[in-house]
């Protein structure tokens, strides 16, 4: 059992959902975040003022996967995801040591699925 | 023969009556088909006497329809100008930021709560009592001049409810530049001062019958450039001065930092409130129902709408993109400007008065930002008070015979109105900043003008108010 954790390019979101969905991963957890990396944020102007942006809005996205998911996803969001500027963001997979669905008590892979 | 003379006659005065009023046709249909019922009960020897009778009575009756549009007109002005308030309200609250905006609307309402009863007890007296010295009024203190037996004394009810939500609206104003950093209690205090002293000594002098509306060529400041605008612009420099800027908002070499206001959308509701309720305030300030409220309408819508393109294309010139707050100071810019001289330009000079406004308060946001450092967050002192100043000498400039009775120095009339008019700017600028300074250094040192600092980062809906402004939903910050 793996968590994916990816930030991504907010605009993005719509297309990677779709994406996940049509290769039946459709269980996800979406918040909004804010960070940096190598963008070094960017310059607004307000009132005349130089304003730099250093934290940027991004979409975290989770996903807990079984296994043979795992290549799958990342390989979807990687595509999705890509726009080939810095920003686009990056993907954690972490190892998840257990899983539970609050509803039946399952547990394991069967929580996951 | 002599009947039909008398029914021509009739209908002659019947139009007479109509066109002398404006709104309470009833009163004058009425008054005039009295008339002539009356008349033409006697019309079979319809004499030379009779026609004078009749005429008589249908110009008594015009009257009473020019009264009635009088009361009606400036207490509908009224209303629209105390519609202000909320405007001004939206601005702040929009141009700051979310932890503030709880605070701003207790500024705003309690400015013109406190404004109404100080003005009530001494303010309306001062500024509209009788002269003493060309200085200030001395009687009609807690409204004793008005009464209910007659004309006179009604009508101070409805002048009264007129210039009390214009006081309001010169304290509020300065709400907006001492934003986000100062005690409410010390904001308090200021507005029993600025509505019972520090305004109605101005207005007496320009509308009271003071000094400066004595002079041999009287200042013009129709609507209140000055008198309203420039005093609030003059005390909101001084409030922000004596409060030094929001934390965070200089960096050590004294670079100007940009602070995020929280809801545009909110901003710009302001400020068409403001637009909105701007016909009022100068369109109603003929205080009566006359023609010239279509031409004073004009000027002043075409003094916003120039005075957006102005500042638009100006910030988007010098900064690349068309900011949006600042074209909502550009409307405020020539609105403010085209105050004074609503009723004594063309409306081609009132683009030109807006539209140079427009280009003035961006130059001036800056300026006062970032060379001055003097922190602004709505830009009320370049809207107010630099480009009131600007409006009241643009009078002096374009003013024009056909419209306002006086000529500008464009329009062959010489330096003397533009004197007159330099002359009051620049003793209203001297009388605010050295009162604003004295009652701002008053409350610094006595009650306290300045949150601490743990107040001013948790913010002041919090710490001044003890509520969140946005219960429920998570705000995302980071200063």
């Amino acid at each position: 059992m793996k968590l994916i954790i990816a930030y991504i390019q907010p605009q993005r979101l719509t297309q990677i959902k779709e994406a996940l969905v049509e290769a039946g991963i459709c269980k996800m957890s979406v918040t909004n975040a804010l960070g940096c990396g190598q963008q070094m944020g960017y310059e607004e102007n307000y009132r005349g003022v130089k304003l730099s942006v250093n934290l940027l809005k991004k979409v975290r996205l989770e996903i807990a996967v079984n296994e043979e998911y795992l290549k799958k996803t990342v390989d979807i969001i990687l595509d999705a995801a890509n726009t080939g500027t810095i920003g686009d963001g990056k993907i954690f997979v972490l190892e998840m040591v257990e899983c539970y669905r609050i509803r039946t008590r399952e547990k394991g892979k069967a929580a996951i699925g | 023969m002599k009947l039909s003379r008398f029914i021509f006659s009739a209908v002659f005065l019947l139009g007479l009556g109509v066109t002398g009023a404006i709104w309470a046709e009833e009163t004058t249909g009425s008054g005039v088909e009295t008339a002539i019922t009356a008349a033409s009960e006697t019309a079979e020897p319809a004499t030379i006497q009779n026609l004078a009778q009749l005429v008589s009575q249908a110009s008594e009756a015009a009257g009473t329809a020019q009264d009635s549009a009088n009361w009606v007109w400036i207490l509908l002005a009224a209303f629209l100008v105390m519609f202000m308030q909320p405007g001004f309200a939206m601005l702040e609250a929009g141009l700051t930021r979310s932890k503030n905006a709880g605070n701003i609307m207790m500024k705003n309402l309690m400015d013109f709560s406190i404004g109404s009863i100080a003005y009530f007890v001494l303010g309306f007296g001062i500024m509209f009592g009788a002269d003493k010295l060309g200085l200030f009024g001395s009687d009609g203190f807690l409204l004793s001049g008005a009464n209910t037996a007659g004309k006179e004394g009604m009508w101070q009810y409805a002048f009264w409810m007129f210039q009390v939500v214009f006081a309001a609206t010169a304290a509020t104003i300065v709400s907006g530049a001492m934003a986000e950093r100062t005690k409410f209690i010390g904001y308090l205090v200021y507005s029993v001062c600025i509505t019972m002293f520090i305004y109605p000594v101005v207005g007496h002098w320009i509308w009271g019958g003071g000094w400066l509306s004595t002079l041999k060529t009287p200042m013009v400041d129709f609507a209140g450039s000055t008198v309203v605008h420039s005093v609030g612009g003059w005390l909101a420099l001084c409030g922000a001065l004596v409060l030094g800027p929001r934390l965070g908002k200089y960096g050590p070499n004294g670079e100007s930092k940009a602070i995020l206001g929280h809801n545009l959308p909110l901003a710009a509701l302001g400020v068409f409130i403001l637009w909105f309720a701007w016909f009022g305030f100068n369109a109603g300030s003929t205080t009566e129902a006359s023609q010239s409220i279509g031409l004073i309408s004009v000027t002043t819508n075409l003094a916003a709408a120039a005075g957006a393109i102005g500042a638009m294309l100006t910030v988007w010139i010098k900064e690349k993109k068309p900011d949006p707050s600042m074209s909502l100071n550009g409307v405020l810019a020539g609105l403010v400007a085209i105050t004074a001289g609503c009723a004594n330009v063309s409306p081609g000079a009132a683009i030109a008065i807006g539209f140079l406004a427009g280009i003035l308060v961006v130059f001036s946001v800056e300026f006062i930002d970032q060379v001055l450092h003097v922190d602004d967050p709505v830009g009320a002192i370049s809207v107010h008070g630099v480009c009131g100043a600007w409006g009241t000498l643009a009078v002096g400039l374009f003013a024009s015979k056909e419209f306002g009775g006086i000529a500008g120095l464009f329009n062959g009339g010489g330096m003397a109105l533009l004197k007159s008019q330099l002359l009051g700017v620049v003793t209203v600028f001297a009388w605010c900043m050295v009162l604003g300074t004295l009652l701002f250094l008053a409350i610094k040192y006595t009650i306290g003008l300045r949150v601490s600092k743990e107040d001013e980062l948790r913010g002041l809906d919090i710490t001044e108010h003890g509520v969140e402004s946005y219960g429920g939903f998570q705000i995302f910050t980071t200063d």
